[in-house]
């Protein structure tokens, strides 16, 4: 890239439409947010200014709504949801750069084939297997369609084939096996890949909505963003600060996983391994 | 140097080579019928051009290629089908192939750590190592912190605090400047030399072989060229690529014909003369004559048998490139500052030591070390 001096003019301009664009994106969200802090009445009123912030909404969440036992689903879903996605794409990518075995290339087609289907389309097969199978309503029906993604399998194996030969050929003189060379090299050399699945599945699985409509019934397994609705349905008087109060709350663990993940993207983490 | 070894291993040869050939699937051969002892202790490089299979070899060695045919030996024991990492050998590579997220001390510790070995051995080992290869106070860097030379160093930590008495080396300061690679080249031979070991080291560049081996093996177009010592390579050189291989200016091979009527002349051009000291044994040649033996004069126009192209000074000596009046280029080699200029017609003689190659490009075996005289 190359950097040409601007005129102020220009900087003017660019910073100008930098800032409308930053309020149109971001927007709604400070909206959201700022409702969040005002009493319901003033929001029916449409008094959007008003000075009566408080943590009322937030506390009332807590206390009147099972919002913490949505929390809570949500967080063991995707926890384990990630871990299970990390272990085992991890695991197939190994195979499909590391082993040779027949028909290596054509398995990895097949997996491909499946990221070309969208879930959506997908999903009336996948509710009856998950009905036969008397999965329905519960944490598992949310956990097991999820614990590998071909998706992540993909961009894991791009990632390994990306290490140099030589790193393996110095694993195979000084006798690793192939379990040692997948947790003591594989794994921490491509961290940032790992650190970027781990992320992308966990936010993939705490955002999930459609899914869990359809297969969970009860509060006791409904996660978050299907809790959110439940909510807002339930109530016959919608308490609009309470609401955007916990949709405030769902989207912490969300910016939590962005913030700390933007600490590791950093590049050049891997410089030195050869040359 | 950490292991016992009995006496007959440690003064009998190490690695031995019986007709290792390698195929790669589908293509011509690349590797035939290499045949080759090295000795234990001994520095052995293996040169060659690129392309000429010198790493393919190494790694068969190494056993990170499979053989295709033929037999390696390590230590008396076949290892045609043995994983590398029972062949008892420790290898540097080209790029070093150290492991960006673990430290100095834990990329020498590691190989050490993944066979399970004593934690005071481990420790006793690598602190060796680094002190060897000078690196004691960086080991707690990470690799991108370090320089080029000291990630090379690194890479030779970990193959010396290894025990196998074996080291394989590919191209290993093909990726360093020039003066680092003059000061890393003295210190690899210190600690071959010093811990003893059986070393085998690839490379592309002649200089590296000719100042470190015992004993050079030359590989070109899938076969061994030549295997001899440094100055039995650079003296008596099997055949044509081997005389042009080796010796910066390049030898120069002319084709020449024997006078008629004389046992002893050949005529490189119809104003160009050698006088041998025996006979010659076929009626044409080429003659090999390093730069250094050849003698360029000023001349008159007439007498004349070459034009000068152009001159390269080097400080104590200078490089004259001329075209002879057959056309062939020829570089003489002149002591100091030589005054010469382009297009200076000159006289170029032969008085020194010449080499005779046959039609095929092999070297003519004479009665005595041929010798030319003006």
């Amino acid at each position: 890239m190359t950097f040409t001096k601007q005129s102020p003019w220009q900087k003017t301009l660019s910073y100008a439409a930098l800032i409308i664009l930053t309020i149109v994106v971001l927007g709604p969200f400070l909206i959201g947010l700022w409702t969040s802090f005002l009493p319901t009445m003033d929001i029916a009123k449409g008094n959007f200014f008003s000075t009566a912030l408080s943590f009322n909404n937030y506390i009332s969440a807590f206390t009147k709504t099972p919002i913490l036992r949505y929390l809570g689903n949500s967080l063991l879903i995707s926890t384990v949801t990630m871990f299970a996605q990390l272990f085992f794409c991890s695991m197939a990518a190994y195979a499909f750069v590391f082993l040779k075995f027949k028909f290596r290339n054509l398995l990895f087609g097949l997996f491909l084939v499946t990221m070309m289907l969208p879930f959506e389309a997908e999903i009336i097969p996948n509710f009856q297997t998950v009905k036969s199978l008397g999965l329905l309503n519960g944490y598992g029906v949310m956990i097991i369609p999820f614990l590998t993604s071909a998706f992540g399998v993909f961009m894991l194996r791009q990632s390994f084939k990306q290490m140099p030969a030589e790193l393996k050929e110095a694993a195979d003189i000084e006798g690793l096996n192939h379990f040692q060379f997948y947790g003591k090299i594989v794994l921490p050399y491509n961290r940032i890949s790992l650190l970027t699945l781990a992320a992308y599945s966990f936010l993939g699985s705490w955002n999930e909505y459609l899914w869990p409509m359809l297969t969970t019934f009860s509060n006791n397994f409904r996660p978050i963003q299907n809790g959110l609705r439940q909510l807002q349905s339930e109530e016959t008087f919608n308490d609009w600060g309470m609401i955007q109060a916990s949709a405030a709350i769902v989207v912490i663990p969300t910016l939590i996983v962005l913030f700390v993940g933007q600490h590791y993207f950093k590049s050049g983490m891997n410089e030195g391994a050869v040359k | 140097m950490f292991v016992t070894k009995s006496i007959y291993e440690v003064i009998y040869v190490s690695i031995v080579l019986e007709n290792v050939s390698k195929r790669f699937d589908n293509d011509p051969e690349t590797l035939t019928d290499i045949s080759a002892e090295i000795q234990t202790g001994e520095f052995f490089v293996i040169v060659g051009p690129s392309g000429s299979g010198k790493s393919t070899l190494l790694r068969m060695i190494a056993g990170l290629g499979s053989i295709s045919g033929g037999e390696i030996k390590i230590n008396g024991r076949v290892v045609n089908d043995l994983a590398p990492k029972d062949r008892k050998l420790s290898m540097v590579f080209q790029s070093y192939a150290l492991y960006p997220f673990l430290n100095v001390w834990n990329n020498v510790a590691f190989g050490l750590n993944a066979r399970k070995i004593a934690k005071v051995d481990i420790n006793d080992r690598v602190a060796k190592a680094l002190d060897m290869v000078g690196l004691t106070e960086f080991k707690d860097r990470k690799p991108r912190e370090l320089s080029g030379g000291q990630r090379q160093r690194v890479a030779l930590a970990r193959a010396v605090a290894d025990d196998s008495n074996i080291c394989l080396m590919d191209e290993p300061l093909s990726n360093l400047d020039a003066q680092l690679r003059i000061k890393m080249r003295q210190e690899i031979y210190n600690l071959q030399r010093k811990l003893g070991l059986t070393l085998i080291y690839v490379t592309h560049d002649q200089v590296e072989a000719m100042t470190m081996a015992d004993h050079i093996m030359v590989l070109n177009d899938r076969l061994v060229q030549q295997i001899g010592t440094p100055s039995e390579i650079y003296q008596e050189p099997a055949n044509e690529f081997v005389a042009q291989f080796f010796g910066t200016p390049q030898i120069n091979l002319l084709p020449a014909v024997k006078t008629a009527g004389s046992q002893t002349s050949l005529d490189i051009t119809a104003d160009f003369a050698l006088n041998l000291n025996q006979s010659i044994p076929a009626t044409e040649v080429k003659v090999g004559i390093r730069p250094n033996d050849l003698t360029i004069t000023d001349s008159s126009e007439l007498n004349a048998n070459a034009v000068v192209d152009n001159i390269e000074y080097l400080g104590d000596e200078t490089i004259v490139y001329a075209t002879l009046n057959s056309g062939s280029a020829v570089r003489v080699l002149v002591a100091g500052q030589a005054n010469f200029r382009s297009y200076q017609p000159v006289q170029i003689g032969a008085n020194g030591k010449v080499m005779l190659f046959d039609s095929k490009g092999q070297r003519l075996h004479l009665a005595k070390e041929a010798m030319s005289y003006a």
